[in-house]
């Protein structure tokens, strides 16, 4: 590369990083560059997979013959894949299904998990120790796949939505995170608000939940994700009844393994007449469905990652 | 004991609607902490349930569920003495003694997948442990806080991904249809198959791991780099320590007690690699390969409707796993470190 004016900071030393504490030594280029090296090619392994099937997902055939597969350079760009998957079929039901899914079991985990929280956050309730110990076996001790599966047949839940939700629906870690929480924060708020005639009820919609809007926006989110992800459930308990797969399950079926969609002349996947839309352009906008929300959601929750642990009610 | 607790709540649950009839905001519930724990200790449990019932209440939903779901199961177990028949149920079914067992450590398919079990975990350990740990001293050292954090953000996006997406990103990229060997065939340099190896399948394995997880690993890292003091480096630099010295003497014997941690846990699940992403390729690699002890038990239990001999592989696994967690404890505390517990 040839510069034909100086670079403004010849002549002069670099300008100070604010950041870079007085004792240290400068960097040096070749560390520099090694640095950023590696950190870039760690950020494009994870971007570029997702960005070619995205922009896949919305290349007319022709663009993604051309290509010779997947798209790299953006070139036709058409939404008809989607429109043809969300007009009814497979995909769509599945979209319901795990909406439906991720709605009951989040708020179902949600309601349990933070009330049980509080409940064993005031350390010197009665038997909170047994409770907690309760709690933590199961950390560690487990009945095993084979048990819980028989376990959940026997009650009846073979078949049917339940199955997907309840078995998995107490998640102890995030229970521990948010009692540890809720027992370190807003001590005194919580006595004043006791000493007003709160019930423990009270205390925790209307001091203990406000104050805990970061850590509570976490937990919800650790929990709706892993319904949306629901998976093994399906395999265990729902592996017939394709009426009623969520998402990760048709992802399984129709792109993992390749089978066939049923109904695939009539119903949803390539609409007779529709015949030259490209599979592979279905199967990635399949894919992008069930990755768009978490990519989605995921800058909200990066954001109370950061906030959670620094908020609380005294400090504020 | 489980059902004392339970009748407990019952009980509570008629006084608490009474009391809940009377208006919300009715009694101060609690004697505000006055005193200590020995001060505590001196009132009577009844008084103390009085008082602690809606906080006993309000776990109970969450007691419920893990009793049917978790602890309901671990009496489930014993399905693997018996010859389990579903038509039966676990009450009626004929006793095994311990038959399914002799069976199964007859069984060289099992062992097979202790094998696979034991190398997988193994090449993990060596190839995935070790790396989220540099990324974060890596990350660690990028002052602009704007830049690391987004890349931070970037690398722990794809942990909330499903394994299924996660291997159908592979899929795409270096599968047998992938772009790689798209771009591979188009230069005319031959097919890379990676996807379908089974010899190769440990390392593919490996590497879906350290894409999906590793800059989850870095969260734990980061904040031991972040608690060590940093008057010490300054000090250090002070008494002429370079770059290097400071991250030997300071750095490392700063993050050691997490990276013992992460071991012993890492150690505990030995044999419990990855059974939703083993799963899901067992197709495509052939059983041979992709059989550890998690898919043995629910290909040979569930898929064969031989409950039994499952739950027994399962028991099997369950054993061997806390005898690891104790060892690795044990072995943490040689070294002066905490571990999963204290000493």
């Amino acid at each position: 590369m040839t510069t034909l004016t100086a670079p403004p900071a010849r002549g002069r030393s670099r300008p100070r990083n604010p950041n870079r504490p007085a004792w240290e030594e400068p960097p040096t280029a070749v560390g520099q560059t090694a640095k950023g090296l590696t950190l870039g090619t760690v950020v494009l392994l994870i971007i570029v997979p997702v960005y070619c099937v995205v922009l896949t997902s919305v290349s007319t055939p022709g663009a993604i013959n051309r290509a010779g597969g997947l798209v790299i350079v953006p070139d036709g760009i058409t939404f008809d894949p989607y429109s043809t998957m969300l007009s009814g079929g497979p995909v769509r039901r599945a979209l319901l299904v795990t909406f439906g899914i991720t709605a009951v079991g989040t708020v179902l985990s949600m309601v349990v998990s933070v009330l049980c929280a509080y409940g064993l956050s005031r350390s010197r309730s009665l038997g909170h120790r047994f409770l907690l110990m309760v709690l933590v076996v199961t950390m560690f001790v487990s009945g095993g796949l084979i048990p819980t599966f028989l376990v959940v047949s026997e009650l009846g839940g073979y078949g049917k939505y339940w199955s997907l939700i309840l078995p998995s629906a107490v998640s102890v870690f995030n229970i521990l995170v948010l009692r540890g929480f809720y027992s370190s924060t807003a001590a005194e708020l919580i006595d004043a608000a006791r000493m007003d005639g709160a019930s423990e009820w009270r205390i925790l919609w209307s001091v203990v939940l406000p104050t805990s809007r970061a850590v509570t926006a976490v937990i919800t989110l650790f929990y709706a994700v892993g319904y949306w992800n629901t998976f093994f459930n399906v395999m265990l308990y729902l592996p017939t009844d394709s009426q009623k797969w969520p998402l990760q399950y048709v992802l399984y079926e129709y792109v993992n393994l390749g089978m066939n969609m049923p109904g695939q002349v009539n119903s949803g996947f390539g609409v007779s007449g529709h015949s030259q839309t490209a599979p592979l352009s279905l199967q990635m906008a399949v894919v992008v469905i069930t990755l768009l929300p978490i990519m989605l959601v995921f800058p909200f929750m990066q954001k109370h990652f950061a906030k959670g642990m620094l908020t609380g009610a005294i400090k504020g | 004991m489980a059902s004392t607790v339970a009748e407990q709540g019952e009980d509570e649950d008629e006084q608490d609607r009474r009391e809940a009839a009377a208006g919300d905001g009715g009694t101060p519930v609690s004697g505000t902490a006055a005193g200590g724990r020995a001060a505590e200790r001196r009132i009577s449990w009844r008084i103390r349930l009085r008082r602690d019932k809606s906080l006993i209440l309000m776990t109970l939903p969450a007691v419920a569920l893990l009793l049917v779901f978790n602890y309901l199961p671990m009496v489930g177990t014993i399905t693997a003495f018996q010859y389990y028949d579903p038509l039966d149920g676990i009450t009626n079914s004929e006793w095994a003694g311990l038959a399914n067992f002799r069976q199964l450590f007859g069984d060289p398919l099992f062992w097979h997948a202790m094998e696979n079990t034991l190398y997988i975990s193994a090449v993990q350990l060596v190839l995935f442990f070790p790396i989220p740990i540099l990324l974060a001293l890596l990350l660690n050292s990028v002052l602009n806080s704007r830049i690391r954090s987004l890349i931070q953000a970037i690398t722990f996006l794809p942990h909330f991904y499903s394994w299924v997406l996660v291997v159908t990103l592979f899929q795409q990229m270096i599968g047998g249809a992938g772009l790689l060997n798209q771009f591979l065939r188009e230069h005319n340099a031959g097919t890379w198959d990676f996807m379908t190896n089974p010899h190769t399948f440990s390392l593919l394995v490996t590497s879906q791991v350290v894409w999906k997880d590793a800059g989850w690993g870095i969260i734990v890292f980061l904040a031991a780099l972040s608690a060590i003091d940093q008057n010490l480096y300054e000090a250090a630099a002070a008494d002429g320590a370079g770059r290097w010295r400071r991250m030997w003497h300071i750095t490392l014997p700063g993050m050691r007690g997490v990276i013992v941690l992460m071991l012993v846990l890492r150690l505990g699940n030995a044999l419990s690699v990855g059974f939703e992403q083993l799963l899901i390729q067992r197709f495509a690699v052939g059983h041979d390969a992709a059989d550890v002890l998690d898919t043995f038990s629910f290909y040979y239990g569930i898929g064969t409707q031989n409950y039994s001999y499952g739950a027994a592989a399962g028991i099997f696994k369950s054993v061997i796993s806390l005898l690891l967690i104790w060892g690795a404890n044990k072995l943490a505390h040689r070294f002066g470190e905490d571990g999963l517990y204290r000493k």
